[in-house]
């Protein structure tokens, strides 16, 4: 099970929290806390496993965590969870948020690479990308991540549900959020307002 | 109504541009009071953004509470757009542990029962997120019809939903069970997942499920046989494999079916076998699936052929350039180690190599493999590795680390010695993170490893003044030359080089430790201990020791003082005691964590050197009282070999001896006990003291209860008298809740001091002892009125007598 999704930026400042299990407030915020403090101290070239810590930890508990550019993306998880198989899992839902959210010239640039990480390999892509994007854009992927949080949470919401991973085929996500997304268009069009985004 | 509300990303952008946290605070507590404003005068255009707003808020770590009601309204709204803030922030901001999360029930079943597929995705959503138990009893009903749906997306959430149902309410199986067997046909992946999800979750919630779905294992042979055979269907495929996702999670139920149970087992082999050949590893999601093979494959009844095959590729894995493949490897491994361990053996020069990772995740897992891999055979080397790896290791391993090294040596040792060399290895290197009792099984280890004595002494007399800074070493060291000082002077021992020590350095290494700031208080009350061994041991004059006994005897600290105010009675009052005190401590036997305890307490009470305890108490004198007597109280340590020694009480007066009484009883006389032990309170086998100038007398025999009286008069106080009362029990039952009371005529002073106990047990047991002091200034003629109260064979028995007849000198 997932206990809790963290993504976060290289000071700590949160960026998207989801916690599967309750937690009181202040409880979720020592758990960020506590996790940007533990990840942050690993190197660049190390795996991407980590035991967790004390709050949401336990010797059951591991992070397992990417870092792309200026954002880490941390899955809280227990024994029960195939560990490659979610960090395929953050890959993916990185690529497609971005491809989804972001309104700047730079969305193009994930979706081809995406494609092509597919078809190469993980590791690979993953570092070319990243250092393209350092290279290129600086924060760009953390500010359309910032600035569409909702949209993060909605794609994240089509890909796990109450802890467990509910759907894998990127283009039946897509789909979804699209319908989704026309929706809430449809709606605003009737209530005569401008098109406003929220 | 606020005129101007903000975008939300007008607010981030704000938030952003506030360069200090108390700026941000102030932007976010000013919106909020907007919002605020918004919630209690209505706004329905605008509160899916004010409610946004809030959610960010939130998420940065400020209050949104008031947000709750919100979420509420907006659920409850008939648009798309509201709704789906709404059910996000109910999701945020609340959950099970606040009264408010019932009020969404309804609004959740009638959105799920409306029809349109996107808001009751959102409801199902929102109810697997943070349904509670009530929340999903209520709903249960509703989602199951929501399993029939035609819409393959709704039904792929509700199979989600039912998990985390059962999950909350596991009751519900009972509905959700039914309908698996025909999920598993769908064709659509996400129900798949969704479905295999579901029956593990049954099936390890209940073994009556468990084997209700063994029938279902050729369906999902099946499933997953087609994934693996069809290429890729692209949609679903990850680099080539086939929605890795749905095979895992299929591996994994099959792992759960088809343990413990041969014909299941018997089904999969061949899939097992297909998969684990045809699967490429040279991806990631080839790997994750080849992984869950494996584990599947040695969870089951395999072919043994199919097991080998299984360990191989962990292997394969382990010499992985890719770190991430090298950490599941070991964690792999480490699940097998229990079972299949001779199969992980086969792996350890590998395991031991990761050990030099520098990556922490992937060292700690292979010191946890490690730890397990070791056995009679590989100890010497593994622990040679460990050793190395102690060195050079992360902090936050080092506990681990030398616990387990500790550990296996204490299993596997080859030999005593270097079991001893290793733990002073491990004390040396990483002495501040072992455990508290590492120190007192290495003292238990080398006291019971007598031809070992002098060349433990001597190897920790070096190790000791190389470095004084590692508190359990130094303990240890201060304890052994204490003991076993002769040893490290004299005598030649073959098994280090020759060491010259002279008897000056070693007395000053020890002060060297009591001085040192770096020592801890038991530390420094070892060394204090050792140093006044010494001074039986050694053979030049006692003077430096002495020194140092008087100079502590104004230490602050109250227990190092208290000992060296002890230590120097021992000097100057009881000398002819001391060598007999400070003798070589017997061995402890060991025998779990009580035992230890008492290890302790012997060496604390070896330690504490009872020959000449400093009465603390106050003595009771003057006309008032005739019978001059009072208790008194000294602070000894509970011991486990004996009951607890007590507090006395005071006594009631006894009324008695005017005169030579008449009707006193007369005990008869007997032999005086030869070789009695004098100061006998902690009953450790001494041997007895050069034989006393007075001859023992004993008082009272009654059913095998035997009292006797021993006596001492210290050569500087010719006025005093020591009494040792001591209890033997011959008889077959135990005497139990003895207590002796003792009066002397008017001109004494009498002070007795604690018993040892109040049970003398059968059989020649345990004897108990009490000490008297009595002054006698006058030079009268001593008599002794004696009260025994106790039970023996089940009566209460008391008997009270004189004793006269004590010998002269006892008070001459």
């Amino acid at each position: 099970m997932i206990k809790a999704i963290l993504i976060f930026n290289n000071h700590g400042k949160p960026r998207l929290s989801k916690f599967y299990q309750p937690y009181s407030e202040d409880t979720q915020q020592q758990i960020i806390r506590e996790t940007f403090h533990l990840v942050s101290k690993r190197d660049e070239n190390v795996c991407n496993f980590l035991e967790g810590g004390l709050l949401i930890g336990g010797s059951d508990n591991k992070l397992i965590y990417r870092h792309y550019a200026t954002l880490y993306f941390v899955f809280c998880v227990d024994s029960s969870e195939s560990e490659l198989g979610i960090l395929d899992l953050i890959q993916r839902w990185f690529f497609h948020s971005l491809e989804h959210v972001g309104n700047s010239v730079v969305t193009v640039f994930p979706l081809w690479l995406s494609q092509i990480f597919e078809e190469e390999g993980v590791l690979s892509m993953h570092k070319v990308f990243v250092e393209t994007l350092d290279k290129c854009f600086e924060n760009v992927c953390e500010l359309d991540l910032i600035f569409h949080v909702d949209k993060v949470h909605n794609i994240l919401a089509e890909m796990v549900m109450g802890g467990m991973v509910l759907e894998t085929n990127m283009n039946e996500i897509v789909t979804q959020i699209d319908a989704q997304n026309k929706l809430e268009k449809s709606e605003t069009f009737i209530f005569q307002s401008p098109r406003q985004d929220r | 109504m606020v005129a101007s509300s903000l975008k939300l990303q007008e607010l981030i952008q704000e938030i952003r541009e506030a360069k200090t946290q108390a700026q941000e605070r102030e932007v976010i507590q000013k919106e909020c009071a907007h919002i605020r404003a918004s919630f209690r005068d209505g706004d329905p255009l605008h509160s899916h953004r004010q409610l946004a707003k809030l959610l960010y808020a939130h998420m940065l770590g400020y209050p949104a509470h008031f947000g709750q009601m919100e979420c509420l309204k907006l659920i409850a709204s008939p648009r798309f757009t509201d709704k789906r803030v709404g059910y996000l922030g109910a999701m945020l901001l609340l959950d099970e542990r606040q009264d408010a999360h019932l009020l969404i029930t309804n609004s959740i079943k009638n959105d799920l029962s409306q029809g349109i597929e996107a808001v009751q995705g959102l409801a199902l959503c929102t109810l697997s997120t943070m349904g509670s138990a009530e929340m999903c009893r209520d709903l249960a009903p509703e989602v199951e019809k929501l399993l029939l749906q035609p819409s393959a997306y709704v039904r792929k959430k509700a199979v989600l939903t039912a998990v985390h149902m059962i999950r909350k309410v596991p009751e519900l199986s009972d509905i959700f069970l039914p309908p698996c067997a025909q999920l598993l046909h769908e064709r659509h992946h996400g129900i798949l997942l969704g479905t295999v999800t579901l029956i593990t979750e049954l099936c390890e919630r209940s073994p009556a499920a468990l084997k209700h779905f063994r029938k279902v294992v050729p369906q999902l042979v099946h499933t997953l046989r087609t994934l693996v055979m069809t290429g890729c269907s692209t949609e679903h495929s990850v680099s080539g494999v086939s929605d890795p996702f749905l095979q895992v999670q299929i591996l994994r139920l099959l792992r759960i079916l088809g343990r413990n149970h041969e014909e299941s087992s018997e089904t999969m082999n061949d899939l097992l076998a297909q998969v684990a050949t045809n699967t490429d590893a040279s991806r990631n999601a080839g790997s994750a699936v080849l992984f869950e093979t494996v584990l599947t494959i040695m969870d089951i009844r395999s072919a043994a052929g199919l097991r080998v095959l299984a360990v191989n590729i962990l292997g394969r894995f382990l010499l992985n350039s890719d770190r991430n493949i090298r950490y599941v490897a070991l964690t792999s491994l480490l699940k097998l180690v229990q079972s299949d361990h001779s199969a992980v053996q086969r792996h350890r020069p590998t395991v031991v190599e990761c050990l030099r990772e520098p990556d922490a995740s992937l060292s700690r897992r292979a010191l946890e493999l490690s730890l397990a891999l070791v056995n009679s055979s590989n100890v010497r080397t593994m622990t040679q590795e460990l050793q190395g790896f102690l060195e050079s290791c992360p902090p936050d391993l080092r506990a681990d680390c030398a616990s387990g090294i500790l550990l296996a040596a204490e299993r596997f040792a080859p030999t005593k010695r270097w079991h001893i060399d290793t733990i002073l290895r491990v004390l040396t290197t990483a002495g501040t993170y072992v455990r508290d009792d590492a120190v007192a099984n290495l003292i238990q280890l080398i006291g019971g490893a007598q031809e070992l004595h002098a060349y433990s002494v001597r190897r920790l007399y070096s190790a000791l003044a190389e470095d004084i800074s590692q508190q359990p070493l130094v303990q240890v060291a201060a304890w052994c030359i204490g003991e076993y000082g002769d040893l490290l002077l004299e005598g030649t021992c073959e098994e280090t080089e020759p060491l010259q020590v002279e008897e000056d350095v070693v007395l000053a290494l020890l002060e060297r430790v009591l001085q040192s700031h770096m020592s801890l208080p038991a530390t420094r009350g070892y060394a204090l201990t050792a140093l006044m061994k010494l001074s039986t041991r050694l053979h030049g004059d006692n003077n430096r020791i002495c020194q140092v006994m008087s100079i502590y005897g104004s230490c602050q600290d109250v227990e190092l003082q208290q000992r060296a105010v002890e230590y120097n009675a021992l000097f100057r009052k009881y000398d002819h005691l001391r060598a007999a005190v400070l003798e070589k401590m017997p061995l402890v036997e060991r025998g779990g964590p009580q035992v230890n305890e008492a290890a302790k307490e012997s060496k604390e009470v070896a330690q504490l050197s009872e020959a000449a305890p400093v009465p603390t108490e106050t003595q009771v004198r003057g006309p008032g009282y005739p019978w001059g007597k009072s208790m008194v109280q000294l602070p000894y340590p509970a011991l486990t070999l004996l009951p607890s020694l007590q507090a006395s009480k005071l006594l009631d007066l006894l009324d008695l001896l005017d005169g030579p009484s008449e009707n006193a009883q007369h005990p008869p006389p007997l032999d005086p006990t030869p070789g009695d032990t004098l100061i006998h309170l902690l009953d450790l086998p001494c041997t007895p003291l050069p034989s006393a100038p007075i001859p023992n007398l004993k008082v009272f025999e009654r059913e095998g209860l035997q009292l006797t009286l021993s006596f001492v008069r210290p050569p500087g106080t010719p006025t005093l008298l020591l009494i040792t009362v001591t209890a033997t029990n011959t008889s077959g039952g135990d005497v139990t809740h003895f207590i002796c009371q003792v009066a002397v005529p008017k001109s004494f002073q009498l002070q007795l001091q604690a018993p040892s106990g109040d049970t003398v047990p059968a059989q020649g047991g345990l004897p108990m002892t009490q000490l008297l002091r009595i002054l006698n200034p006058n030079k009268a003629p001593l008599r002794l009125k004696l009260r025994l109260t106790y039970d023996h064979f089940g009566q209460s028995v008391q008997e009270i007598f004189e004793v006269n007849n004590l010998p002269v000198e006892t008070w001459q």
